[in-house]
């Protein structure tokens, strides 16, 4: 064992010298020569596998489609139990209310209170109200009526808006009383005037393609060199581990480009979510997140032994922590503070800052240079780290 | 038989022991998950970044402003007269929304001539944006007088009352979705890969060589995976009902089988999985596609199924997740027993048949 790691090292170091030596004659060239070469290698392995390629191109459209649609938070026809006491104009009317507003679909309406138990515990209503006896009288003499709303705690998403938009219902009907308030609030809304949540999500969902598609590939690719013994095969060669790592890295980074070109005509045509930034701009501060996602990648396939390894480590270690820390469906600002400061080292958060800034505000670098710089420097810190991991690992 | 399929089932465990790094990883991603989803996770919105922009200048005006802070939800990142460097605010995103109080506000207060604040809102996050709002209404709603005079109906109060989760917290609405997903993944994607791993090495021709029949190799291979994920489900909610006081109303032993119900219906689809591709590579891609992602955006673990388009609330029946989460749910957050929630068994025993069957079949004609 020891004698392995020994003649390891002394090869490593052979390389090394190699290169150094190659370097002094200053033949740029050849190197450039030498990293075609394993690029062309990279590419004609990836297209070997006959079922790897039609995955990376179909898996992107079908994930974004899939969140495209599902990952909607815009809370609508909220399932709604009505259980009127009162049985007057006035109830009546507020019912009404409530079934003409888009946000609620009544799915019930019952006699008595113990009726709406049933209801709730199956999910047939999410929000239920109930209107007391002696509602119409009590407005009617000026004093306030209050209605009771009951509402689903366990789906908490539901549960929320479902109160908040009943709170507002519930405030247009006491307007539409005589009494007029005198400030009227006027909004006015910014980047996504019709409030839809897809305009929000879909551009997020290329920062999570690209992830999956550079970080969680390159991981394996090269746990499976190990594995398969190939690596050695690559050691022996006159490669420096750093042409050796740029010739691994540099096809992923070609995947996750072509797929960022393959996933950009469904966010903009089929989903119609507006590019308000220029396209080269969006481009460019994507390839900075790369860096970072590459370099996570190879970080990993130092840390796992097998390909089993390299996918729970990539999907639940890197993966999915990144994405409910990176304010994906999730809003920063809502995290307890520690949790706030540890999104600061989270690649994706920057990165969707800087989606959602091209794609819906239209900024350009002039707003989002904080963020590409740091994702910047996080790319080279990660991949230097990576570098020196891989290089021991080698020797 | 069973002694085969436990000799496997035991080779199996002990290779995975082998692999301390994936077990550990199996064992600890779920609870790296809770303390993510009971601690960080929340729909609750607050620290809102609000700019005043004050052209009024008088009492009235600091009186709208703060109520806006005594609120809780807002924090006020500028205060000023300037209106033109709101833009640049909200295009770095430093202020979410901002207040303009128009000059004279106070004066037409005074003189009870109506007035007009405007609300100025980031809409890029709708659901944000969408309680932002709600908030802004009430406040402005309480501050503002009504006009005086003439004989006129009171206003409409509603009294909420929230059942099962009472102060709506997130832990317990999620750890169920939580529970799916870890199930899930660990049935789907380990066993898939643990199968086909064999194929790769080629020590799948080994085990052909054996007298194993396929039912014995695929009972040996998923044992164990069936016991980890049981294991690292368990602890999750018992995890989770000491830290975040996830309550477990219902029955233990029905909340037991229905999860080797759903688990049943995880490993099943993992083979099936393993039969189509020759690569870990492709066996995870195909697990990711059809198992993770669905259970993650299509079960209504995060988001709601009702508010999907209704082509998409059709394909959500062919979720798995979706039935067990309602399941779970029910037994968990609202103690309702078999009764109620019969069907949803029901739905997983169908899917369990039929994803176990093919399965075996295909498995049975590859050997």
């Amino acid at each position: 064992m020891n004698d392995r790691a020994q003649g390891a090292g002394l090869s490593a170091q052979r390389i090394n010298g190699n290169g150094a030596v190659r370097h002094h004659r200053g033949t740029v060239r050849e190197a450039l020569r030498t990293l075609g070469n394993i690029l062309v290698k990279e590419l004609l392995q990836l297209r070997r596998d006959p079922k790897i390629l039609p995955i990376l191109f179909i898996a992107p459209v079908i994930q974004l489609v899939i969140l495209g649609y599902a990952a909607t938070t815009d809370v609508r026809r909220v399932e709604l139990a009505v259980c009127d006491l009162d049985h007057t104009a006035a109830s009546r009317e507020l019912v009404e209310r409530f079934t003409r507003s888009t946000y609620f679909k009544r799915t019930a309406v019952v006699a008595s209170q113990p009726g709406l138990d049933a209801l709730l515990q199956s999910g047939t209503a999410r929000i239920a109200l109930t209107i007391p006896v002696g509602f119409a009288a009590e407005r009617a003499a000026g004093r306030p009526g209050s209605v009771q709303l009951l509402s689903d705690g366990s789906d908490a998403m539901t549960g929320t808006l479902g109160l908040s938009y009943a709170t507002d219902v519930l405030q247009d009907a006491s307007a539409a009383g005589d009494a007029q308030p005198l400030v009227e609030l006027r909004p006015i809304v910014l980047y996504n005037p019709d409030l839809v949540s897809r305009n929000y999500m879909v551009p997020a969902t290329l920062a999570m393609i690209i992830m999956v598609m550079t970080m969680m590939l390159t991981a394996m690719a090269l746990v499976r060199e190990n594995e398969l013994g190939t690596m050695e095969q690559l050691l022996v060669t006159p490669l420096t581990p750093g042409q050796l790592i740029i010739g691994k890295l540099i096809p992923f980074a070609l995947v996750g480009l072509v797929e960022v070109f393959t996933a950009l005509p469904v966010v903009l045509f089929w989903f119609g979510v507006p590019l308000r930034g220029s396209f080269a701009t969006l481009i460019l501060l994507t390839l900075p997140f790369m860096l970072c996602t590459l370099g996570l990648g190879l970080f990993i396939s130092t840390l796992a032994q097998t390909q089993q390894q390299a996918m729970m480590l990539t999907a639940f270690v890197f993966i999915l922590p990144q994405m409910l820390l990176s304010g994906f469906a999730f809003p920063i600002q809502n995290m307890p503070e520690i949790f706030q400061l540890v999104t600061f080292l989270v690649p994706l958060r920057y990165y969707l800052v800087i989606l959602r800034g091209v794609f819906l505000k239209g900024v350009g670098f002039a707003v989002l240079w904080p963020e590409a710089v740091t994702l910047s420097g996080m790319g080279v810190v990660i991949l230097l780290l990576a570098r020196v991991r891989f290089r021991r690992r080698l020797g | 038989m069973l002694r085969r399929t436990l000799a496997i089932a035991i080779k199996e465990l002990l290779q995975l022991r082998r692999d301390l790094r994936t077990a550990l990883t199996l064992l600890a991603m779920p609870v790296l998950l809770l303390f993510i989803y009971g601690y960080a996770l929340s729909f609750d919105v607050q620290h809102i970044r609000l700019a005043v922009v004050d052209e009024d200048g008088g009492r009235a005006a600091r009186d709208v402003k703060d109520a806006f802070l005594e609120s809780g939800y807002f924090d006020l990142v500028a205060y000023g007269g300037d209106i033109r460097t709101l833009d640049h605010m909200f295009d770095a995103g430093s202020a979410q929304a901002a207040l303009i109080v128009p000059p004279r506000y106070g004066d037409d207060l005074a003189a009870h001539r109506r007035t007009t604040l405007q609300f100025v809102l980031d809409g890029s996050d709708s659901q944000t944006a969408t309680t932002i709002l709600g908030y802004a209404r009430q406040i402005v709603a309480s501050v503002s007088p009504v006009v005086p005079g003439g004989a006129r109906d009171g206003p409409v109060a509603g009294v909420p009352l929230v059942w099962y989760n009472p102060d709506m917290a997130s832990a317990r609405f999620l750890v169920p979705g939580l529970l799916a997903f870890i199930m899930m993944v660990t049935a789907v994607i380990a066993t898939a890969l643990a199968v086909v791993r064999e194929k790769e090495r080629g020590t799948m021709e080994s085990l052909r060589a054996t007298p194993l029949r396929a039912i014995e190799l695929l009972g040996g291979k998923t044992l164990p995976y069936l016991l980890v994920s049981f294991v690292a489900a368990s602890v999750s909610l018992l995890l989770a009902h000491l830290l975040f006081d996830v309550p477990v109303r219902g029955s233990l032993l029905w909340l037991a089988l229905v999860m080797l119900l759903f688990l049943a219906v995880g490993l099943g689809w993992g083979i099936f999985i393993s039969t189509l591709a020759e690569t870990q590579q492709v066996a995870f891609q195909f697990g990711l596609l059809s198992a993770m992602l669905p259970t993650l955006l299509l079960s209504g673990f995060i988001f709601p199924i009702s508010s999907m388009p209704s082509a998409l609330q059709v394909i959500t029946y062919a979720v798995p997740a979706r039935y067990f989460l309602v399941a779970l749910r029910e037994i968990v957050l609202k103690g309702a027993g078999p009764e109620v929630w019969w069907n949803q068994a029901l739905g997983l025993v169908a899917y369990g048949v039929v994803v176990l069957g093919l399965a075996t079949f295909r498995t049975v004609r590859s050997l």
